[in-house]
């Protein structure tokens, strides 16, 4: 899985716990919180949908690694080992 | 078209979820209606048979107005019950082609899936499909379940025909999604109802937090994402069982003299990304334990961004709960939602300096405050309320 193909994944568990974000205008290094609106369940919604997809535990010591598209997609590569 | 708040004047209908002929039970989703609070599902009062369908989806219709003709369950139905009228000449857009041929005697709701299921789709594609004169039916969902989401709409909208430029809908688009002019026309109607009708007293309180965090991570630290359980979820919890001490903040001031509700349907207010918001309720949340109330927070909050809320979970709330989340500010002064009497607000939860134990120390702490209508209680209920909460939070464990 190349980090494209992980981009496209995560915008894809993203816009669909948030069906009125628009994956064409989310910027990489928006905040998922602040910038995107997500609250703490929409926040355990992708978790929650991130751990099904790739098999990760994604524990909440590490939800600050997932503050963002860019960041999410690097910690996504760096837990799948790619 | 039944009322979805007080407000309510007309409202439109999207689609339905059945056909002539189709048995339904109490508390079936039988259509879905575009209101001020997005497109809300709507449940059949009765239990019987659809004798026919008396509006067509793109129909804009005033409240009292009837939908459909609902009969006996063992009553026999003709084949043929009364069609339903052709879209309002400007309701919804161009014709699809494929209806435009046929005779209006095609049933709409041939389009659905076979057994009517519901038909989930987000209120942006929703809008997007009203707005191009796409049946939703016919498109292709990519979404959770199969939802059609505003891309599919989009997608199905690129692969056929071009529509003729006169049944364009011109209306300024905002926010996909909702009509963010009628939410906030909403919002404003309830929110001067409120002030001019309800005779405020407010009270608020600081609630050290710092054990129930730690209780909060000391569970989930070895558990599944679907496991986890929030702080937002120990405040509701902690909220529906000080109710139980202070009961008459519970419930709907609809009438003289008011009695209070026994069964507790709270309402959480959701901040909407494009602005605006909807207090959906969780109906019965006496009976749920903190996953209960968990897992059912977070089907609703998934299902208001998706557009499949349904008309008791809009109209039936006896007392909501406002919180800000993590990243607001330190406390939210709430406005109460007529005819409930009370509104809960927490702040932002924070590292604040708190006397903990005879010295001072960094703790989580959360400002809560109580908005309620002064004529059913007291500023003494009241403040045993709010301390009954604090009292709850710091036992996490019994919860």
């Amino acid at each position: 899985m190349t980090p494209s193909d992980l981009r496209a994944a995560f915008l894809d568990e993203l816009t669909t716990i948030a069906p009125d974000l628009d994956a064409e205008s989310i910027g990489d290094d928006d905040r998922l919180r602040d910038d995107l609106g997500l609250d703490s369940i929409d926040f355990l919604n992708l978790v929650s949908a991130l751990h099904e997809r790739f098999g990760l535990p994604i524990p909440e010591a590490d939800y600050p690694r997932l503050a963002t598209p860019a960041k999410a997609v690097a910690y996504l590569a760096e837990m799948l080992a790619l | 078209m039944p009322s979805l708040g007080a407000d309510m004047e007309e409202g439109k209908l999207i689609e339905w979820l059945v056909k002539p002929g189709d048995r339904v039970a109490k508390g079936d989703i039988v259509a879905v209606v575009e209101t001020q609070k997005g497109a809300i599902e709507i449940e059949v009062f009765e239990a019987g048979v659809i004798a026919a369908l008396l509006a067509a989806p793109g129909e804009t219709l005033p409240v009292g107005a009837p939908l459909a003709r609902l009969g006996e369950a063992d009553e026999g139905v003709p084949p043929t019950a009364a069609p339903p009228r052709p879209d309002a000449p400007k309701a919804a857009g161009p014709p699809v082609a494929e209806v435009a041929g046929k005779p209006v005697a095609e049933p709409v709701a041939a389009a659905l899936p076979v057994g009517g299921a519901p038909l989930l789709a987000s209120p942006a594609a929703r809008a997007r499909a009203a707005e191009l004169g796409l049946k939703l039916g016919a498109v292709h969902g990519s979404g959770p379940g199969g939802a059609v989401l505003l891309a599919d709409v989009e997608r199905a909208a690129i692969a056929r025909p071009a529509p003729t430029a006169s049944g364009m809908d011109s209306r300024p688009k905002g926010k996909p999604g909702l009509d963010m002019v009628e939410m906030r026309r909403a919002i404003a109607t309830a929110m001067t109802r409120s002030k001019r009708e309800i005779p405020h007293y407010y009270l608020c309180h600081e609630i050290d937090l710092q054990s129930a965090q730690d209780w909060l991570t000391a569970h989930n630290a070895d558990r599944v994402p679907d496991q986890r359980r929030l702080m937002g979820a120990l405040l509701v919890r902690a909220t529906v069982r000080a109710l139980a001490k202070v009961p008459e903040l519970n419930g709907r001031f609809e009438a003289e003299p008011y009695a209070p509700s026994a069964a507790i349907h709270c309402g959480l207010a959701v901040a909407l990304r494009g602005g605006g918001l909807i207090a959906p309720a969780i109906l019965n949340t006496q009976d749920m334990d903190l996953d209960a109330i968990m897992t059912a927070m977070r089907d609703m909050v998934a299902r208001t961004r998706t557009g499949r809320l349904r008309n008791s979970e809009i109209t039936q709330g006896t007392i909501t709960v406002s919180s800000l989340g993590e990243t607001g500010v330190d406390a939210l002064v709430g406005v109460i939602y007529p005819p409930q009497v009370a509104l809960v607000g927490f702040g932002a939860p924070r590292l604040k300096p708190v006397v903990f134990k005879g010295a001072v120390q960094p703790r989580l702490a959360v400002t809560v405050s109580l908005a309620a209508d002064h004529r059913i209680s007291d500023g003494r209920r009241g403040a045993q309320f709010l301390a009954e909460i604090d009292r709850f939070l710091q036992e996490p464990e019994s919860q």
